[in-house]
């Protein structure tokens, strides 16, 4: 069923809202939320968590002692299996 | 313009499957000098071509220096998509191991790293199916619950969370997010995988995928919203 985007209550906003953030489009610029103070701060909401879920997580090194288990690892993969 | 009597700038990830190609069969040598011009040069010894195109090879000096060289980058993935130290490092070591196994099978159609980044993700949903985790319980995307339906949120109090996300409090909250959607979050929000992406990865519709991420922005919101402020705890 087609919605006019204009009179959109918001959960038919919400239920969109998938949809119209996955697909790269303004959200911020739909009707709905340019009417309406509670979508707009949902949307503000999801795209701070987003933002700030991306600088979250660093880069880590993992353990030096990894490489020395893989090493081993490739080792018995490697050599003739022995039981 | 001149562009059509130049040659167009090559791609990257066709300079790199022509320099790691010495170790694969069917690249021929060339043998005449008018070959040799049509032929990049060889990668410079050192260089990541050169290093990939050995432990392609079978050398195992080599293969050390693409783990010391993108260790840090599959680490990070595998603790991000688990949530937790020892399974990363368990996966961390089973991605390289793959890779060990399947670094001749790389023929650069991708660039090497996403190759490798993808490798990994494998290794993690895997093992998540392994856990029983059935990845995510994709079907639950179709059939929003009362609880977790996007319609929810509509009501809720603005959370202003602009500017004063509790960094500790949204880590926590990612690594209590139900497996699946954690998985789609960090494919999405953090690795930048898009929807189609994911949804090939992991074999379910991209309206899906998109469902998923959306359920999992939501559930991190109220987590925010429900985590007492830091030192909150009483």
């Amino acid at each position: 069923m087609t919605q006019d985007p204009h009179n959109m209550t918001c959960a038919e906003f919400q239920d969109r809202m998938p949809e119209l953030i996955g697909s790269g489009e303004d959200a911020g610029s739909h009707p709905h939320v340019l009417s309406c103070a509670l979508c707009r701060a949902l949307l503000s909401d999801l795209e701070t968590i987003a933002e700030a879920a991306r600088q979250l997580f660093p880069v880590v090194d993992p353990p030096d002692r990894l490489w020395d288990q893989i090493e081993s690892a490739i080792k018995q993969e490697t050599e003739p299996s022995r039981k | 313009m001149t562009r059509a009597s130049t040659q167009p700038p090559e791609p990257l990830s066709s300079r790199l499957r022509r320099a790691a190609s010495p170790a694969v069969e069917d690249e021929p040598e060339p043998q005449s000098p008018a070959a040799e011009i049509k032929t990049p040069p060889p990668p410079q010894p050192g260089s990541d071509a050169d290093i990939l195109a050995r432990a392609q090879a079978g050398d195992h000096h080599a293969f050390a220096q693409l783990y010391a060289t993108h260790k840090r980058r599959i680490y990070s993935l595998c603790l991000r998509m688990v949530g937790n130290v020892a399974e990363a490092e368990d996966l961390t070591q089973e991605a390289f191991l793959q890779l060990h196994r399947k670094i001749a099978t790389f023929r650069g159609d991708s660039a090497f790293s996403t190759w490798l980044h993808r490798l990994a993700i494998n290794v993690v949903l895997m093992h998540l199916r392994k856990k029983g985790l059935s990845v995510i319980s994709l079907d639950e995307a179709m059939e929003p619950t009362p609880e977790e339906g996007p319609g929810r949120s509509f009501g809720a109090p603005d959370l202003s969370l602009t500017g004063s996300i509790d960094r500790l409090a949204l880590e926590r909250a990612i690594a209590d997010l139900p497996a699946g959607y954690r998985l789609i979050f960090v494919l999405h929000d953090i690795e930048g995988y898009e929807h189609n992406e994911i949804a090939a990865m992991l074999d379910c519709s991209i309206g899906n995928s998109k469902s998923q991420l959306h359920k999992a922005r939501l559930k991190l919101r109220d987590a925010m919203r429900t985590t007492p402020r830091r030192e909150g705890r009483r």
